[in-house]
């Protein structure tokens, strides 16, 4: 029934939504790049068929599309839209006539998920299962937002359109941060294709002293780290460490206990992912969405509890691989 | 083996510290390092082209501003402001330990996208730590604040990462997993998540001494700042 397409396909119409209005405001560098992205969303699906079945015509325009996204996004001319709307008093007064029920519908986005995410097994209408298996918690995800949306908009007596041009800010905000994520992640899967992973994993093996126990799980742990810190995923630095260093040297050589290996390998390569700016999503996309001057505030403010969370991970992975 | 492709890893850290913009950066590393590999122009598009719409379920937070967007309009934030400091028994400290401890139990159920940066974070927890860091210094500064809220994204990163990894039907757990069993060790899911938990415990022990400490440190400012006065 719900697909995480048709999630796709809304987010795709929200752009280009915001395309639209900042066409009529005459900005028309936003304008093209909310509308491009919004186009690759509406025939994302179209194109991953095209390209499954072998044709790659549609994949290449897409890959000129995003060639296009990061022009724009470095041509620096992304400028923001002057804040004007309503002043802080408006929102205070507002505040406090709706009071505790404006946490309502911004509380339906976490609950909701979390209600439809776990009683999906057993939502059906006739034989078919309402969510499709495959990101049902995504789409879970999908649907609330839009029931958030309308109760947000029965609350505060709103219409479409506001809603739409209350998107159109907060994207303005974000502007080309918004869509670094889906290009580092690109940038991975590309790294992925060439054998950029295999070459480090080659390369790292090739330096460390194999017979010291302790130097293989140091170099496989800060390996995790740093390669993780280099990708901005600790999904993409597991099979490469861990084919270059942990299976052949620790598994094999050593006689770690894989499992436990592997989990704090993984764990390792989390404490990477809270220093490096390539994991923009949880660290360059908060600092914008909270104003922060400095864009990396967040990783300012996680570092120190990554630092010691390795630490202990490191004595763990230690004492718990060699049981 | 062809070790030319790494110039694109070079190429993404020599932008990253010349502070170019990262987006060129990142797409400008792909595509080198495609070329570099032996590559046609075309193959390389396509392969960009397909490898960002892999990842399209990245950019789903688009779906929380329409409604966000409207309720802040509406005084939200001001709201989760005035929330937070109308209870006088909730610390700065006892708010984020709690929201961290709340967000790597639903993780560790696989429940990761129930909150988050754009749904939970701004509109919520990041006013609500301003008002609860006021409860202690009512003149705190702009620096101050842009710390507060820093902490309050990276407590929900921590509590996400090191909650996840404990979930055994999705993500990293089957990632290892499938790693071995490609190579020949086949492994329990169960036995792999029963590892992370150590390391959870550990981080959020950390953490939360962590707040603890910047708690204590915001309360001796405000405690000079006083004096001085």
């Amino acid at each position: 029934m719900l697909r995480i397409e048709y999630a796709y396909w809304l987010c795709g119409i929200f752009l280009g939504v915001c395309a639209l209005i900042e066409a009529r405001r005459r900005r028309v560098l936003q304008a093209a790049f909310w509308g491009i992205l919004s186009l690759c969303f509406i025939g994302g699906d179209i194109v991953e068929s095209a390209f499954n079945a072998g044709d790659k015509f549609l994949a290449q325009t897409v890959g000129a599309a995003v060639v296009a996204l990061a022009i724009l996004a470095g041509s620096g001319r992304l400028k923001r839209h002057p804040e004007f709307a309503c002043d802080s008093d408006v929102r205070r007064i507002s505040a406090s006539k709706l009071g505790n029920k404006l946490f309502l519908p911004a509380l339906l986005i976490p609950i909701g998920t979390l209600i439809l995410a776990l009683t999906q097994p057993w939502l059906h209408i006739g034989d078919a299962a309402l969510f499709d298996s495959h990101q049902a918690t995504l789409t879970a995800l999908a649907v609330a937002c839009v029931i958030a949306l309308f109760a947000a908009m029965s609350l505060t007596r709103s219409n479409l359109a506001a809603a739409g041009t209350e998107t159109a800010r907060l994207l303005d905000a974000l502007s080309w941060a918004a869509v670094l994520p889906m290009l580092l992640a690109t940038l991975g899967g590309v790294f992925a294709a060439t054998g950029v992973g295999d070459a480090v994993g080659h390369l790292s093996a090739m330096a460390i002293p194999a017979d010291s126990r302790v130097a293989c799980v140091l170099a496989y742990a800060l390996g995790m780290v740093a390669f993780t810190v280099i990708m901005g995923n600790a999904f993409a630095a597991f099979p490469v460490m861990t084919a270059g260093i942990g299976l052949p040297l620790l598994v094999v050589h050593h006689h770690a206990n894989p499992a436990a290996l592997g989990a704090l390998g993984m764990l390792s390569g989390y404490c990477g992912t809270l220093l490096t700016p390539m994991a923009a999503n949880f660290n360059v996309v908060p600092a914008a969405l909270l104003e922060l001057r400095d864009p990396n505030g967040v990783i300012k403010a996680q570092w120190q509890t990554a630092a010691w969370v390795f630490q202990a991970n490191i004595i763990l992975m230690y004492f718990l691989a060699f049981r | 083996m062809n070790y030319w492709p790494l110039l694109g890893v070079a190429f993404v850290v020599v932008g990253f510290a010349l502070r170019l913009n990262p987006a060129l950066v990142v797409v400008a590393a792909g595509i080198l390092s495609a070329l570099l590999s032996g590559l046609s122009i075309a193959d390389t598009l396509a392969l960009l082209g397909h490898s960002f719409l892999s990842n399209r379920m990245l950019m789903l937070l688009v779906l929380t501003l329409p409604a966000i967007g409207l309720l802040e309009r509406a005084g939200l934030r001001e709201r989760a402001h005035a929330f937070v400091a109308g209870l006088r028994k909730l610390t700065f400290a006892k708010l984020l330990i709690s929201y961290l401890a709340m967000r790597q139990v639903l993780s560790m159920f696989g429940l990761n996208n129930v909150a988050g940066h754009p749904q939970t974070v701004r509109p919520l927890l990041a006013p609500m730590s301003e008002a609860a860091a006021e409860k202690i210094d009512p003149t705190i500064d702009d620096d101050a604040r842009e710390h507060i809220r820093a902490l309050a994204a990276a407590t929900d990163n921590i509590g996400l990462f090191f909650g996840e990894d404990i979930f055994i039907a999705l993500g990293a757990v089957l990632l290892i997993q499938g790693f071995f069993a490609q190579n020949g060790i086949e492994l329990d899911p169960k036995s792999i998540a029963i590892w992370a938990v150590p390391t959870a415990f550990a981080a959020f022990i950390i953490h939360s001494l962590r707040i603890v400490f910047y708690q204590r440190r915001l309360v001796r400012a405000a405690r000079e700042n006083h004096a001085a006065d």
